[in-house]
């Protein structure tokens, strides 16, 4: 088709050229109306386009798109990469973030239980202390209540012989039984 | 349009149009349609710096792209995106093919800036074949996808019945006429502004002009750099609406 209209083109160009030539010669008008040279213009703008359109379509289009296609994936790829890094970091973080809980968690129990056996420690030193001290307590009252009790008998048997001696002394028949009734009436007074 | 003008006097000569004449490389004698022309040599260029480009550029394959590599895939993912975005999904397997146009162009635009280079696009014979091509292709592949119900492009049914045959004349005129405003747009803006440059380039043989001028082809300059690139891309971006029409007819 391209040939034909080339062909039929041409001819009509070479025809006009003849006519055109002699007013060219007189260097008048436009040089884009000068047919004679169309023929060889459109020969040559044929040879260009058909170079231009193998050199586009067999070469330079299909190189290029491949190239951006790679492009294309390795962006993809990257981002797929990136994406695949971020969810590690995030794991790695949740995982910190569990250790960091669970170790709290750990020295949490471990203060707790040191607390518990001190304070048992503590309870039970606290109870053997207050045993101690209500045994020695008791002892004390108990040597404390003898030693009263020794002292009241003293104080009877000290009494009763002086209030004889004193009975005596004033020139009385110290009656033993009236004496010792009376100090019993008194020490309970 | 005039090729030379004298002004009186001072015997300044504009030839603004001599940038676009085509002459043989070697010899001289009449252009065949096999002679290497200066229009040859510039195509060959294009080729060239397509292949550095987009070849020599990306031969690295690196996942992550040098300068050369980076216009490449630049440029890839510029015309694919436009090709998906017009055209749908199905207009990609046109990929390869409006990816050579909007190359081709781009590239010739912006040698074509080059100091006393030759612009291939500001030439109709280039630029029409070019957009016949567009024009062609998307007439046999509207008919080959949709069979005649390709025709309903020209039949519009939203509008009122009785309005719908004019509106198909319109629609069927504007559709013949989309290669010629395709080809003329491209080459009618590169042509005009390198024109325009070669004219104020005249005008700095006037010393008290010159500052001026100087000014106002640097302006122009970066007007054209806009330009080459801009016509590419309309180009392109038609080319892509064309197609969509080819694939999707029915508005």
């Amino acid at each position: 088709m391209a040939s034909n209209t080339h062909e039929a083109t041409s001819q009509a160009a070479d025809a006009a050229g003849h006519g055109a030539a002699a007013e060219h010669a007189s260097n008048a008008g436009m040089p884009q109306l000068d047919f004679s040279t169309w023929g060889n213009q459109i020969f040559w703008l044929l040879v260009t386009l058909v170079v231009i359109y193998f050199v586009l379509s067999r070469v330079a289009l299909p190189r290029i798109a491949a190239v951006l296609a790679e492009r294309q994936g390795t962006i993809t790829k990257d981002i797929a990469a990136a994406e695949e890094l971020k969810a590690k970091a995030a794991d790695a973080e949740a995982a910190y973030n569990q250790a960091l809980a669970d170790a709290r968690a750990e020295a949490a129990r471990i203060v707790e239980a040191t607390k518990a056996e001190i304070k048992a420690d503590v309870d039970a030193a606290m109870a053997k202390a207050d045993e101690e001290i209500s045994a020695k307590a008791a002892e004390g009252e108990k040597a404390i209540a003898e030693i009263r009790a020794n002292a009241l008998d003293s104080v009877e048997k000290v009494a009763t012989a002086t209030a004889g001696e004193i009975v005596s002394a004033l020139g009385g028949k110290a009656d033993a039984k009236a004496v010792k009734a009376a100090i019993a009436d008194r020490m309970k007074g | 349009m005039a090729t030379e003008a004298h002004s009186e006097g001072s015997g300044l000569v504009f030839h603004p149009m001599d940038q676009f004449i085509i002459k043989p490389l070697f010899g001289e004698g009449p252009i065949q349609w096999y002679t290497i022309t200066n229009a040859t040599l510039w195509m060959a260029l294009a080729v060239i710096a397509i292949i550095a480009v987009m070849v020599l550029g990306t031969s690295r394959r690196a996942v992550v792209p040098g300068r050369s590599q980076s216009i490449g895939e630049l440029a890839y993912g510029f015309v694919y995106k436009m090709v998906e975005d017009v055209t749908g999904k199905d207009g990609v397997v046109f990929f390869p093919y409006v990816m050579t146009l909007f190359m081709f162009i781009v590239m010739a635009n912006f040698l074509g800036l080059l100091p006393l280079s030759f612009t291939t696009t500001s030439h109709f014979a280039v630029t029409v074949v070019l957009a016949m091509f567009v024009f062609l292709t998307v007439t046999i592949v509207g008919f080959i996808k949709n069979g005649t119900h390709f025709l309903a492009l020209f039949w519009v049914s939203s509008a009122p019945l009785a309005l719908r045959p004019v509106l198909a004349i319109i629609e069927l005129i504007s559709y013949f006429v989309r290669p010629v405003s395709h080809s003329i747009r491209l080459a009618g803006n590169v042509m005009a502004g390198h024109a325009v440059i070669k004219v104020f380039a005249g005008f700095a043989a006037i010393t008290v002009i010159s500052p001026v001028s100087v000014v106002a082809i640097t302006a122009m300059y970066g007007l054209e750099v806009l330009v080459a690139f801009i016509q590419a891309y309309v180009f392109t971006i038609l080319t892509c609406v064309y197609l969509k029409d080819a694939l999707h007819p029915g508005h």
